[in-house]
């Protein structure tokens, strides 16, 4: 599902993020990417959701060499993952609804299509029924549950997430980890940076540990 | 997945958002479009004015005249049959003969001195034919022609043209045509830009809206979508108040005008616009408004790419 083979990344004010990283997600795989601030978790990130194009080196997403994609075909490899974001993104002037709903429009899907698909959405996270709240009415928690609800309600096989937990307390941390670990389990590929160390011991799942932009070591 | 049916929802989701964008933020859709009807009315304005002074001065046909002098040894027959031979040329609307003897009779009455004109042995006044030119006939080249025409007939004395104030007046018409013309163009520029500043505006301040309906996947097509409707409903509101304004306009003028036309004993009306004028002035306020926000959100959008946090 995603593939770096000596991926560098070096930003116009010459960091260096990345250099020479290679490492692989399988298909249905779910992995954690930690290390410290700065260790280039971000990067990665941005890597796979072609928010950014490496340096040297090539990365393989979805099947797709995000190098060498045309600007074009951007929008359509976006619609083949989702993305989750630890401040969740979500328009504050719009319902959750109209949250939920947009990678479905961008995607030209019929409106009874989108009806159904928001509401099953929502319905996974555990929302179904707050489609008209406007999400400031809601607490910092569901928020992102909605941000959760927005990258999965087009059915993308690979899920992102940059931090998801990192403003929730620990019973909300877990619950959302419950939800990727459910995603997980009916064939989603799931990515997810975090700091949060304790909960990935706990999941027993594979970590990939970034340190200065390599692969780290476990101390 | 994307039918017709689909597209055509779609498009018309975007157009309602849109406008319901725009009745959101009224003070600011009110002064933009405000702004861009005044630019539209002025030409529109000019250009109803031009048509009116046409109609006031009326057909240059009717204006416009040749008067055709006979030498005084011309007898009156061979003037008629030579009135018959210019009616029947083609660009001849009318051909009037006026008699040597009923010329002296009018100038007998009108002139009062009628004792004087009895002294004299002979009638002084030559035949003269009054030619109006038909419409389509009436260009300065053409009546040119038709001048020439006339003096080569061997019983003519000389023609008189009453041309100089139709090439002027032509002329001034031209003028005002082409400042018509130019203030359009101008204008037409304003609107643009006040259009592209607008919707600029607009992108940098739904930024974040962007960024994330391009991070699920939009489109450039998609984000600029929602932005050029709004600049097409922008322009049609500017070129329903520049209507409005022209109408407003005529009916305050319309009482002075009647007034100097009765002045003058013409029953001229000042004309509105026409059907087609304002066709014309719609269209072009939603060319216009399209126009200024394709160029805003091609330049706008490009640079707004999603980040991460």
């Amino acid at each position: 599902m995603i593939s770096f083979e000596r991926v560098s990344k070096r930003y116009p004010n010459g960091r260096e993020a990345l250099s020479d990283l290679s490492f692989e997600v399988h298909d249905g795989e779910m992995v954690f990417l930690t290390g410290r601030s700065g260790a280039g978790k971000s990067t990665v990130l941005k890597l796979i959701a072609l928010l950014e194009r490496p340096t040297r080196g090539q990365v393989i997403v979805n099947g797709a060499q995000t190098s060498r994609l045309p600007l074009r075909r951007v929008p359509l490899f976006r619609r083949g993952l989702g993305v989750v974001f630890q401040d969740h993104r979500l328009l504050m002037d719009r319902p959750v609804f109209d949250n939920v709903a947009l990678p479905l429009i961008v995607a030209d899907t019929s409106f009874r299509e989108i009806d159904k698909r928001v509401r099953a959405a929502l319905d996974q996270v555990g929302l179904l029924g707050k489609e008209q709240v406007a999400p400031l009415e809601l607490s910092v928690g569901e928020q992102q549950r909605v941000g959760i609800a927005r990258a999965i309600v087009s059915k993308p096989p690979l899920l992102v997430a940059d931090e998801p937990t990192g403003n929730l307390d620990a019973t909300l941390a877990a619950e959302v980890m419950g939800l990727f670990r459910r995603f997980n389990e009916v064939g989603v590929t799931v990515v997810v940076a975090t700091h949060d160390l304790h909960l990935v011991r706990e999941s027993g799942l594979r970590e990939i540990l970034l340190d200065d932009g390599h692969i780290g070591i476990h101390g | 997945m994307a039918s017709v049916s689909n597209w055509t929802a779609r498009h018309g989701h975007a157009l309602v958002s849109t406008a319901g964008h725009l009745g959101r933020h009224g003070v600011a859709t009110v002064l933009t479009v405000a702004v861009m009807g005044l630019a539209l009315a002025l030409p529109l304005a000019l250009n109803v004015l031009v048509r009116n002074v046409r109609a006031a001065t009326g057909d240059f046909s009717e204006a416009v005249g040749l008067s055709v002098y006979f030498k005084p040894e011309v007898p009156e027959q061979k003037a008629r049959q030579l009135a018959k031979a210019a009616a029947e040329r083609t660009g001849v609307a009318s051909v009037k003969l006026i008699t040597a003897s009923e010329a002296l009779a009018e100038f007998r009455l009108q002139s009062g001195f009628g004792a004087a004109l009895d002294a004299l042995p002979d009638n002084p006044l030559p035949n003269v034919l009054t030619i109006r030119p038909s419409p389509d006939a009436a260009s300065p080249a053409q009546l040119d022609a038709l001048r020439s025409y006339l003096l080569a007939w061997p019983e003519v004395d000389s023609v008189q043209l009453d041309r100089d104030w139709v090439l002027r007046f032509s002329a001034i018409l031209d003028l005002l045509r082409r400042v018509v013309l130019i203030t359009a163009v101008m204008l037409g520029a304003g609107v643009i830009a006040v259009v592209g500043n607008t919707i600029r505006l607009e992108i940098l301040n739904r930024r974040a809206e962007i960024e994330v309906t391009k991070l699920v996947g939009g489109t450039n097509g998609f984000v600029r979508r929602p932005f050029l409707y709004a600049g097409a409903l922008y322009g049609m509101l500017a070129g329903s108040i520049a209507w409005g304004l022209v109408a407003i306009a005529r009916l305050s003028l319309t009482p002075v005008a009647v007034r100097l036309a009765t002045a003058y004993g013409s029953n001229f009306t000042l004309q509105g616009p026409s059907v087609a004028e304002l066709g014309i002035l719609l269209l072009t306020g939603i060319v216009l408004g399209w126009l200024g926000a394709w160029i805003a959100a091609a330049r706008e959008l490009a640079r707004i790419e999603p980040r991460t946090a």
